[in-house]
């Protein structure tokens, strides 16, 4: 295997053995600089989408269409919260705090998915969120449980337990859609129609063109390509598709008998570059909604450390 | 956001880390499932059962400050723990035995 750590002696680090070993790595272990900051920006980015992937969600939870679809939305929403924290905690084990990274993400040194960039419309969006955006996320993090560095591992096993439900409402609300009026069915049609693109950006760049994942799979951190787990995605969602009863808006996507594989038209990678670099449909808004509840919020934390501070007996300040 | 919002954060350092122990079932022991920032016990214990029991994961919470833990140097493991593992004699699979004996 080729040398990680850069040592060029010959001998293997104690972090090289762990990870020729397949062991996982944990905090107080020794570890190259360069694994630890990949670490920090993969973690800190996950825990953002988590937190930011509230908003798109959250603008239906007064108007979801019945009692039962908002019990159900305001649980999933609840759970982004959650997993935004297991991941802010796994991040922190690396010896960086929770205000450092809220910090990058609000000046934009750190970033989110671009996913949460697009708007939701329309109340189905709700639905083609579940099924392609956690779906996608799903195919992207269980290869993530058996990342080498053990916090990480550990958050994602609870995350993928979680993520499975957001899936299968989603799936189940756009069926429900898919077979009611036609006006219905046409709503739903549009929410996959926006959606599909975007979703097979989440996997990032082709391989040919991914400036992390030669040495994120050297480090065990990332398991398989962007372009493997885009194509397992796309091989899950057709026959999904079909019994939907709804297409997918590409009319390149054919099965290559030879294979068994979908294989799926040109992305438009020029979308995704102006996506991430902020000129999305909704960056503004996003980052905006964020510093505003970090902002309202700032009493709640205030009077909660006062109180802190009370009980230890030192001053508030 | 400005400069000034950002570096004005101090009410999130100041909270402890809590480390974070569920109990699945009745006899079972508490597990280590993972950690969080609370300004007591008592808001570590709600936040302990916000963030890790929302679908019936626990029948009993324990969290314990971070700070109150003591823990083996990862570095000295070798020293620090394979001197058991020398001791062959105190593993079953150690000792041979007739193979018509039963029950053993």
């Amino acid at each position: 295997m080729t040398t990680l750590a850069g040592t060029g002696t010959g001998t293997r680090s104690r972090f090289e053995e762990l990870i020729a070993a397949d062991e996982r790595v944990e905090p107080r272990d020794e570890m190259p600089d360069a694994y630890r900051a990949s670490l920090i920006r993969q973690i800190a980015q996950h825990a953002h989408s988590e937190i930011i992937g509230m908003q798109p969600e959250g603008n239906w939870l007064t108007r979801a269409p019945s009692l039962r679809r908002k019990a159900i939305l305001l649980a999933k929403v609840q759970d982004e919260a959650g997993h935004g924290l297991y991941l802010y905690a796994a991040a922190e084990t690396l010896g960086v705090t929770r205000g450092e990274l809220l910090d990058a993400l609000h000046t934009g040194r750190q970033r989110y998915s671009s996913i949460f960039n697009y708007p939701t419309l329309t109340w189905a969006d709700v639905g083609a969120i579940g099924w392609l955006v956690d779906g996608a996320a799903i195919v992207n993090q269980i290869p993530l449980t058996r990342c080498s560095y053990g916090p990480y591992a550990r958050a994602m096993v609870r995350i993928c337990q979680e993520e499975s439900f957001h899936q299968r409402q989603g799936y189940e609300s756009l069926h429900t859609l898919a077979h009611g009026t036609a006006s219905q069915k046409a709503m739903a049609q549009d929410a996959v129609d926006r959606w599909w693109w975007p979703s097979l950006m989440m996997f990032g760049p082709p391989d040919s063109a991914s400036t992390h994942s030669s040495k994120s799979a050297a480090w065990k951190i990332k398991r398989h390509s962007n372009d493997e787990l885009r194509q397992r995605f796309v091989d899950l969602c057709v026959p999904q598709a079909e019994v939907l009863g709804l297409t997918l808006p590409d009319p390149d996507l054919r099965l290559d008998e030879a294979t068994g594989h979908y294989r799926h038209g040109e992305i438009d990678w020029s979308e995704f570059k102006a996506v991430l670099d902020g000129d999305g449909p909704c960056n503004r808004q996003r980052m905006e909604r964020r510093a505003a509840a970090d902002r309202e919020g700032r009493w709640v934390r205030e009077a909660a450390a006062a109180y802190h501070a009370k009980r230890k007996g030192g001053v508030p300040t | 956001m400005s400069e000034a919002t950002v570096n004005a954060r101090p009410e999130n350092t100041a909270f402890d880390l809590w480390e974070v122990f569920v109990r699945a079932r009745r006899g079972l022991s508490h597990q280590h499932v993972g950690s969080l920032h609370a300004p007591d016990a008592e808001v570590a214990l709600r936040r302990a059962r916000d963030l890790y029991t929302r679908r019936g994961e626990g029948v009993s919470v324990w969290v314990v400050p971070a700070g109150a833990v003591s823990a083996s140097d990862p570095g000295e493991k070798e020293p620090y723990f394979t001197p058991a593992r020398d001791k062959e004699y105190r593993y079953p699979t150690y000792y041979e035995l007739p193979r018509e004996v039963r029950g053993l």
